[in-house]
């Protein structure tokens, strides 16, 4: 059974006159256990669909089930085993860290003892301590982040979604709350994550899905996504510039795709087929027009030039995330 | 987070948690919960002391001292004529908090995070409307200890009394949730506070509070004799014995002014109840 399961989920928003299909057809199926990345450019819907499978708005049409129970029909019952973060820290200003959590967790129904005590474990774990008992008020946008990604961890959910659960986070916090993930996953927990970053995408998930307009338009693992979109990328390093053009040319007659040159004009990279063969070939082209070369090789594809290929936007993280947009979903 | 999640990436051990929430799915506990955390704010926030503790007092001060005087009732005196209406005015702003408080947490995102968990959907309102209740009820009881000490007097006993204190917590409590459905609408909770300050004002004013009906300008005063704050405020005040022999309007409110407070309290109730707990749950930040 499917821990996670989206048939066909459609949400259409009207905003200043026009029609916008946050989700247009989106379907995915994430196995039990499993680490899923959706991965996609600003207003692809990946927070729409988070919001979805986490009961907090209803689709225009679709189904989705979530740890076997209908989001729709069964939405309290998904509540009870599901622990969520949203693209934005959605915390207490006025109650300590410390209370936020106990909070969460006696409206878990955990009784406020064991919720008290869980919010401790807690506040240890994601390392503030020494802030716990003082008014989020005063938090940095890392440390509300991290009380509020502590939230979706009050109780030991059987689902875990996650929106951009990275973001505003410094580098050793992010690759700390990577840790986390992978523990709670080895426990058997299966997790939904929205990045924008590849990396993350890359690290932690079993299986990607890039999303665009509502819809998935590519989807695997990472692996299978980079020889999706073409094997091997033959990148040389010119000694002169004046080269350029024939290297180019060159490069061009082999390639699978256009070929990009840098701004010195002297790196140059082509999409292949077939790395190694293809490699030897342009080599022996490249020597007999006598362009001279610093470095040549062939590497594989990023997921970053997956994302390029594929959605023709380059990735790019999110506003600022102590400044959410307002807009109503019932209003519209 | 660094050192102890890291500690937890090699261990790949998190401390123990539940793998569900708990069974029990219960309003009053859960509401209760919102309402502590909601009373945990008001502890936390100086305005609202000012606004439930030094403003009551100001007002009763300020009216009794400065107009007390100037301004004759038929029967009674102006201090004892007046205290309802400040009572009625007060509750009745402390009631809008419903709607900014339901505002704020919509903006500050943390409706997003009840709405995720396993509660039941009218706690958070309930939650909300109860703290508001409690923070009016203190404010209640400081004026009317202001009120004994500038002079004020019931004299319908201490029943008739208890009864008016509870029709107007009862009346405010009603208009709380008017004002939570709208604060769910608005969503901006700096426009919630201006609003409220700009109709309760007019409202209060144009009305029986300050000054007999009868002494307004001929629109003024038709418009007070129907104006609920005016039922409110003149049930509030037949019931401490407040009254005089000021002249009664025959207008409907004037006449049956505790029927129309319970009547108008218990459909407000009826309609705005579940107009908010619907709202709430299809609302959401961004
Ligand atoms: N409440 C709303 N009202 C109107 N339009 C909305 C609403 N919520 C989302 N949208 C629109 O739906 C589309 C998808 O939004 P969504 O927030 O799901 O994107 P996203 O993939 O999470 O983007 P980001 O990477 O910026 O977080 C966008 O075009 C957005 O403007
Ligand atoms: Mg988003």
């Amino acid at each position: 059974m499917p821990m996670i399961e989206a048939h066909d989920l459609r949400k259409t928003y009207r905003a200043n006159g026009e029609d916008v299909h946050a989700l247009d057809g989106l379907s995915l199926q994430v196995p039990e256990g499993r680490v899923i990345g959706l991965l996609g450019p600003n207003g692809a819907g990946k927070t729409t669909a988070v919001k979805v499978l986490t009961t907090l708005i209803r689709p225009d049409s679709g189904t989705a089930r979530v740890a076997g129970l209908d989001v729709l029909t069964q939405a309290r019952e998904v509540k009870r085993v599901v622990g969520s973060s949203g693209q934005y820290a959605a915390v207490d200003e006025n109650l300590t860290g410390v209370e936020n959590l106990e909070m969460v967790g006696r409206l878990y129904h955990l009784g406020t003892r064991a919720a008290r005590a869980r919010a401790r474990e807690l506040i240890d774990l994601f390392d503030l301590a020494e802030a716990g008992d003082r008014p989020v008020k005063g938090f940095s946008g890392g440390m509300r982040r991290r009380i509020d990604l502590a939230g979706a961890l009050v109780i030991d959910p059987q689902v875990l979604f996650l929106d951009e659960p990275t973001t505003g986070l410094d580098p050793r916090s992010r690759i700390a709350l990577w840790g986390v993930i992978k523990s709670l996953v080895a426990g058997g927990t299966t997790v939904l994550l929205t990045t924008q970053y590849l990396e993350e995408a890359d690290h932690l998930a079993d299986s990607i899905y890039v999303i665009d307009q509502g819809r998935v338009i590519a989807e695997g693992t990472s692996d299978e996504l980079k020889a999706q979109i073409g094997g091997h990328r033959i990148a040389l390093a010119l000694v002169d510039a004046a080269d350029t053009g024939a290297a180019r040319e060159i490069l061009a007659r082999h390639g699978t795709g256009p070929v990009t040159v840098d701004d010195s004009g002297r790196s140059l990279e082509v999409p292949v087929q077939r790395g190694p063969s293809t490699l030897a070939a342009a080599l022996a082209e490249l020597a007999q027009a006598g362009v001279e070369l610093h470095d040549a090789g062939i590497r594989r594809p990023t997921l970053d030039d997956v994302f390029l290929t594929l959605t023709g936007h380059l990735a790019q993280a999110s506003p600022d995330p102590a400044a959410p947009s307002q807009i109503d979903e019932a209003a519209s | 987070m660094t050192t102890q999640l890291a500690r937890h990436t090699d261990t790949a051990h998190l401390p123990h948690g539940h793998r569900t929430g708990g069974p029990r799915w219960s309003l009053p506990s859960d509401a209760w919960t919102i309402t502590w955390r909601n009373l945990l704010k008001f502890k936390r926030s100086p305005d609202y002391v000012v606004f439930a503790v030094l403003q009551p007092i100001m007002f009763v001060l300020l009216f009794s001292q400065v107009y007390g005087g100037s301004i004759r009732v038929e029967g009674t005196n102006y201090t004892d004529y007046l205290m309802a209406g400040i009572f009625g005015q007060t509750v009745l702003f402390g009631a809008t908090f419903s709607g900014y408080g339901m505002a704020q947490d919509l903006k500050d995102g943390i409706i997003d995070r009840f709405r995720t968990l396993p509660m039941h959907p009218a706690a958070v309102l309930l939650g909300r409307t109860a703290a508001d209740l409690a923070l009016n009820t203190v404010s209640m009881i400081i004026m009317i200890l202001t009120g004994l000490v500038v002079g004020w007097r019931f004299h319908e006993g201490i029943l008739a009394f208890l009864g008016g204190v509870a029709l107007l917590l009862l009346f405010s409590y009603a208009f709380s949730w008017v004002m939570a459905l709208i604060g769910m609408m608005v969503r901006t909770p700096e426009v919630i506070n201006n609003a409220s300050f700009m109709i309760l004002f007019p409202l209060t004013f144009i009305s029986n509070a300050f000054v007999q009906a009868q002494n307004l300008p001929g629109p003024l005063q038709a418009f007070a004799n129907w104006n609920p704050v005016s039922a409110l405020v003149q049930a509030a005040r037949s019931l401490f014995g407040n009254l005089g022999q000021s002249p009664v309007s025959d207008a409907l409110p004037m006449r049956y002014p505790i029927a129309m407070v319970l009547i108008g309290s218990v459909l407000m109730l009826a309609i705005f109840v579940p107009l908010a707990v619907t709202r709430y749950t299809r609302t959401s930040r961004r």
